[in-house]
Parts: C-alpha cells; structure tokens; sequence
C-alpha cells in the first residue's frame, strides 16, 4: 500500500495548529483493521477524524494515518414510533436531527455545531446546554459497536461490555473506533423552541441565574461579557429555553417541516453567509471586540421572550459559515474550565481579572450548568464551565502560553477539570492532577487490553499520556 | 507515564507534539554532524525546531543530540544513523522521521563530500563518490520529500550547493559538477513545487571555516565564514522563505563577475 499521495496537511477546528499525516478514508470495518495491521508493519500511529471539529489535536498525529471517518456516514435504521436511530460513526449531528426532527424527534444532547460526527460526539462525550438535566451524549447511547486494533469488534452497551462502555466513550478515540450508534432520540411537539432572554449584571448574578434557572427550565446558557471589569465583571446575558408541550403549537407539522429549520444561507436575503467571516475580520482585536461584546450587552438590556427553530437554537456556531477563519493567520484556540458550582465564582474573578489586566481578553465567553457523570474520563462537575475564545497572534503566544498555565492551577486548586474536545494546553501534569491516579491506572490498564501495540495515538495523547 | 503501550520499538524518548501556543516546527537535517550541518541543527533548535539529524557519523550525532537536547532542557533532536548513499533506505527512514517528529515541516540537505584533486589528476573514484553524496543522496531524499510537500501543499526544502556550481573550474571539475548537478536539481524543484505551497531554497556556501578547508590541497580561506555565521545566514533565508542565497552575501556579486567571463578567457584562467 503506497499511502504517499495520501500525506495531507491536516488541522484543528480553530486553524491555530496543523500536523501533516497520511489520510485514509475507509469504508468498513474490515478497512480499519487491514489499515491497523499496516500500521503495526510500518510502526506507524492511528488515530481516527470525524469531521476535525476538536479545538485542539485530538483529530491529529502528525506522521501517522488518520482515519477519515466520514465515509462511513449512512444512517442505518430509524424507527420513529420508538425514536431509536442507528447510524454509522461518521454520520453528523446534521444528519441525524434532520433525519428524525420531520417525525417529531430530536436529538437528546447536541453540540453547539451540527457538524460534529457521532464517533468524535461519543469520543469526546460531549453535552449540549441541557448537560445538568440530561447529561452527555453517552447516556443516551443504547449501544455501540467498535473495532478494536486487536481487529476485535465489539459491542458495548450500558449492560454489555459495560467497562469499555464507560470507558470508550469519553476515551477519546484511544480505546477503538466506533463504527456503528444507536441512540434514543428525544419526543418533541413542536419545530420551535420557547426561549427566555434576561440580561445579567456581574458574576455572581451569573452564576446564581444559571444555578437557580437550570431547574425550571430544559436548556440553559450564558454569554459572558469578557471584556468588562470591575464592577460589573461577568456581566451578560443568560438564555434559558423550554420545549413546546403538546398543545402549545399549533401547527407542529409546520413548524418541524425541515424548510423551517434549515439555517438560510444569505442575511437580509441577499448577502451570502459564506463570506460574511471576512468582513468581520477587521474587528477581531482587542477594540473592535470590545465595541461588540459592548453593543451585544446594551442590545440584552431587555427581558424578552421569543420562540425560534431548534436548529437556529442549538447550532449559532454554524450560524456565520467559517466564522473562525476571522480571526486570521494565528487562528483561534479555546480555554475551556469545569468548575464546583462552590467554588467558581471566586475562580472565575480571578482568571478573568488577570486576563484584563494582561490585555489578553477572551473574545467570547460562555457559561453552562453541569451535573457530574459516570464515564471513566469525565469532564463535568456538579458546577458551572466557561468557555473562552483566544486569537492567537505570532506575538502573543508565549504570554497567552504563560497565562492559560496560571489559569490551570487556579482551576485546579478550586477542584475542576477540562475537557478534550477543547483545550490544547494543559499539560500531563495537569491531566494527572484532576483525573487522579486511580482513574489513569484504569485507563491505561483498558489501553493495554484493547490496544497493546499502542497503534492508537493522536497528538493529544502524546501530550497528555505521554 | 513512560509505561503506556507504543507502536514500535523507540529507543529514544518521544519529543512532544506541537501545541497552538508552542506550534514546534518539525525538520530534517541530513548531513547533520559537520560544520555547517551541525550549526544550522543547533541553531534550529534554539528556535523551537524539533530535529531528526541524520548523519553516517553516529558518534558525532550523538554528542550533538546530547548538547541540543541538553541546552533545550527538553527532548528536541532525535537522531538516525544513515548512509545517503543507501539510496533503498531512504523511504524507510524518512517515514520513521516524519513519524517519530510527529509531521515534517523543513527538510534540509547538507551531506555533502570534496576531494582536491591536483591540477593534472583525473581520479574517477573520488568523482564518483562526490556526485554520489553531494547529489544523488539528495535526489534519493528529495525524490521521497517532495511528493509528500506536495501531497501537503506546504513545507521548506533546504539544499546546500556552492559557489563551486557556478561554473566548471580548472582546479575540481568533478565537485564542480556535483554541485552544478544539484543547483539544477533544486531549480526544476522549485518550478515544480512552488504551485503547491512549497518553498525551495538554493544555499550557496563560499568558503566556510570547517573541516573540508583542512583537507590536503585545500586552497586558502578567501572571505571565509565560521559555520556559525553561515547558519544564522541560512536561518534568515529560510525566514524569508527566498530561493536562492550567496553566504556570505558577497559571494552573491563575486559569482556574478565570474559567472559573466566569456570562456575564452575563462578556460586560459589558472583558478
């Protein structure tokens, strides 16, 4: 197999980091494992790509083979009396809502992209705004079947093969490679979502808005002004939304018809989206943001509430196509911390006065409430995250290097965690230090059973496990 | 975590990979031990490269390894024994490389060898042996390097010709030759991958300060740099991703005088 031609310059999802690796598309599970018993002859790394939506490196090995998972994309089976749906792993979320939402279903847990394949969704375990009430993706999966680098295929399910359950789900790719999903999908009585917009003051508003609100309501986010200090720091907005009950709609057929639901590709009608990222390019500094994380708190001023589509809902990152390529040359990457909800606040406080102080401000700050779960490498705490944009510029790399490190031990002292779908700086040490070494021992001792030549490898393993 | 499960058998430890905020560069020095490979590899690394130094000279390429990996306070420089003119090792090494550097960025050719034959010596031998390492060795690794730029649409190629490839001289025709070779190579290299994102630069030593001038029949130093100096000159080249580069830069109008004189008063010419 000469795999030359395949040597492509591949990258993350926010276009600050790139390593070349050899890009092999297969098509069965039989694939993967010949391409796995290539790898062994040639020592070569494997490490599976869905659709490279990872923040970091965790969709990269550079000088490895990267398996191209999106041509293993068919949705096997639906069955909309049940709302169960079974789909290959590199089917997308944008697949799989618009496969189910026509028949009144939706997907349980989403992310803020519908891009997003189900292999990289379950990797990563990731949650969607509803994280405190309906936890991550993993626990609405009935069952998955992966091929192991033995050329094993199993099938795992919350009863069966219960340990690799637990654990390939949020293994990060390290364990196998899912080929196939089956998930339960969640009823719904309208096409439309009801939100509640309501404007907050400072961080400690914050946080009480997202603790007390998340109860009463089925998704809850926030959008935290990171740009402003002092008093009023962490000031934003929180958007708290329900679903429709039955009744509520009056014509739900109407409202869940996917012409409805589709984002439109042109503003005003006429302006294609898909250009839109360039023209915002002479706003992404330090000022220009400032002026529209400023005109985005005084437009919040006013508590309403308004009902619109899931889609236009959930997925605002695919609102602007190619958004992050605004940033420029340097790209984007993203801070993301987990944090007790007893501890956050005064956490919080700290990293964002310093990030100020330093004139290192996040562009983007958002806020979620999080309930805990079982998955052996686990992101979430009984608490709140935050996630915060950073441009990075050939300048500012190594003080922004300097800071993120600082915000790791402040965020480690106040007992929270990360995540590995986003941050791309936290070091071994790190990740040793919030997993404890009980889980890692774990881990580890599933690696050895599942892969004990080691073939799976992305970069962010050999960060992080070393 | 030294006791996780790898893919091969790695003697040497891991360097870690690239980061948003610390994007090592990955390159490839192949001739790394000598004069002026081993400053450019030092010089490299003091800017964040992490190296493969490839070298038939094992003993050398370890101790600068050691220094390298030393100074950096990390691991930086992984090193493999290789003889460029094991033409069929090549592609095996250079997939090892990429793989252990975790991608490839920059690959730099410096192997190169010199013979002084005197004024009325034909020695076929050293000839051969010139236009094997100082061109063939590099036509073998391009020949596996270039197609994966390609593939990537992006990456550097350093090649280090000489001043001597000019133009054919009275005093070394065969080095002159395999230099000349090599120029050429690197030419229609650039015409060739330039359209897919990748830069070719030519490097063209005068006289450098290492051990090829303490050879028998060496001629003296003329405007003669310390390799030091020569890697620093190649280092902003590379910067400036150019393509062709006289060091020092005066070499750049003295080959432009001696390019320009008309054979018939060349070949009466006793340099």
């Amino acid at each position: 197999m000469d795999i030359t031609k395949n040597f492509t310059q591949l990258e993350n999802f926010g276009h600050s980091l790139s390593a070349p690796a050899y890009l092999i598309q297969p098509k069965t599970a039989e694939e993967i494992y010949e391409i796995f018993q290539f790898a062994k002859k040639k020592g070569l790394t494997v490490t599976a790509r869905g659709a490279g939506r990872s923040y970091n490196d965790a969709a990269l090995t550079g000088g490895g083979i990267v398996l191209d998972m999106r041509g293993m994309n068919a949705i096997t089976s639906w069955d909309k009396s049940t709302g169960l749906i079974t789909a290959q792993s590199g089917a997308t979320l944008e697949q799989l809502w618009q496969q189910v939402e026509p028949d009144g279903w939706w997907p349980p847990v989403v992310s803020g992209t519908m891009k997003t394949t189900l292999g990289g969704c379950l990797s990563a375990n990731i949650h969607g705004k509803n994280n405190f009430k309906m936890g991550t993706i993993g626990e609405h999966v009935v069952e998955f079947t992966a091929v192991l680098p033995t050329g094993a295929e199993v099938t795992c399910s919350p009863k069966k093969n219960a340990d690799l359950f637990y654990s390939m789900i949020s293994g990060f790719g390290m364990l196998g490679i899912f080929t196939s999903v089956t998930m339960q999908m969640k009823r719904i009585y309208s096409g439309l979502i009801s939100v509640d917009a309501l404007p907050i003051g400072n961080l400690h508003e914050h946080l009480t808005a997202l603790q007390d609100g998340a109860p009463n309501t089925d998704y809850i986010v926030g959008w935290l002004d990171t740009m402003n200090g002092g008093a009023s720091l962490g000031r934003g907005q929180i958007h708290a939304a329900h679903y429709l009950h039955e009744g509520d709609d009056p014509d739900p057929a109407g409202t869940m018809k996917l012409e409805n639901q589709i984002l439109p590709p042109y503003i005003f009608g006429v302006f294609p989206k898909s250009i839109l990222y360039m023209f915002m390019r002479p706003f992404v500094n330090n000022v220009g943001w400032w002026a529209v994380n400023m005109a985005k708190y005084v437009a919040s001023q006013r508590k309403h509430t308004f009902r619109q589509s899931h889609a236009a809902f959930h997925f605002l990152l695919d609102y602007v196509p190619n958004w992050e390529l605004s940033v420029g040359r340097g790209g984007l990457i993203q801070y993301q911390s987990f944090l007790p909800k007893e501890t956050a606040e005064d956490a919080w406080r700290e990293m964002l006065n310093i990030s100020l102080k330093r004139r290192m401000p996040s562009y983007l700050g958002v806020t979620k409430r999080h309930r805990p779960d079982k998955f052996l490498l686990t992101h979430a705490v009984d608490g709140f995250s935050l996630a915060m944009d950073f441009k990075v510029t050939d300048k500012n790399r190594a003080n922004l290097s300097r800071m993120l490190h600082e915000f790791d031990r402040i965020v480690l002292q106040a007992g929270g965690r990360f995540y590995f779908a986003k941050n791309s700086e936290t070091t071994a040490a790190t990740a040793q230090a919030f997993y404890g070494d009980e889980t890692i021992a774990k881990f580890k001792k599933l690696k050895k059973r599942c892969d004990p030549n080691g073939l799976l490898e992305s970069d962010l393993y050999r960060r992080i496990f070393g | 975590m030294s006791d996780s499960p790898k893919a091969f058998d790695q003697t040497q430890p891991r360097p870690a990979p690239a980061t948003p905020l610390n994007p090592r560069r990955r390159g490839v020095v192949v001739g790394a031990s000598g004069g002026i490979g081993a400053a450019l590899s030092r010089k490299l690394a003091r800017e964040g490269f992490t190296l493969a130094l490839v070298d038939r000279n094992k003993n050398a390429l370890q101790s600068l390894c050691d220094e390298i990996n030393k100074s950096a306070g990390e691991t930086r420089a992984l090193i493999y024994e290789h003889d460029v003119t094991k033409y069929d090792s090549v592609a095996d090494t250079a997939q090892r490389v990429i793989a252990d550097l975790g991608g490839l960025d920059t690959f730099v050719y410096i192997a190169g060898v010199i013979y002084f034959p005197a004024m009325d010596e034909f020695n076929f031998a050293e000839d051969h042996k010139m236009v094997e390492v100082n061109l063939l060795g590099a036509m073998a690794w391009m020949s596996v390097v270039a197609p994966l730029f390609q593939s990537a649409k992006g990456g550097q190629i350093v090649g280090v010709s000489s001043v001597a490839g000019d133009r054919g001289r009275i005093g070394n025709p065969g080095y002159n030759a395999s230099k000349a070779g090599l120029t050429n190579y690197l030419e229609g290299l650039r015409n060739r991958l330039t359209r897919h994102g990748v830069n070719v630069l030519t490097v063209k030593p005068g006289m450098v300060k290492t051990d090829m001038l303490k050879l028998p029949g060496a001629p003296k130093p003329m405007l003669a740099l310390e390799p030091q100096q020569v890697a620093d000159l190649i280092w902003d080249g590379m910067k400036q991703r150019k393509q062709t580069i006289y060091v020092a830069g005066i070499w750049k109008w003295v080959m432009l005088v001696i390019r320009h004189i008309p054979s018939a008063i060349f070949r009466r010419l006793s340099f």
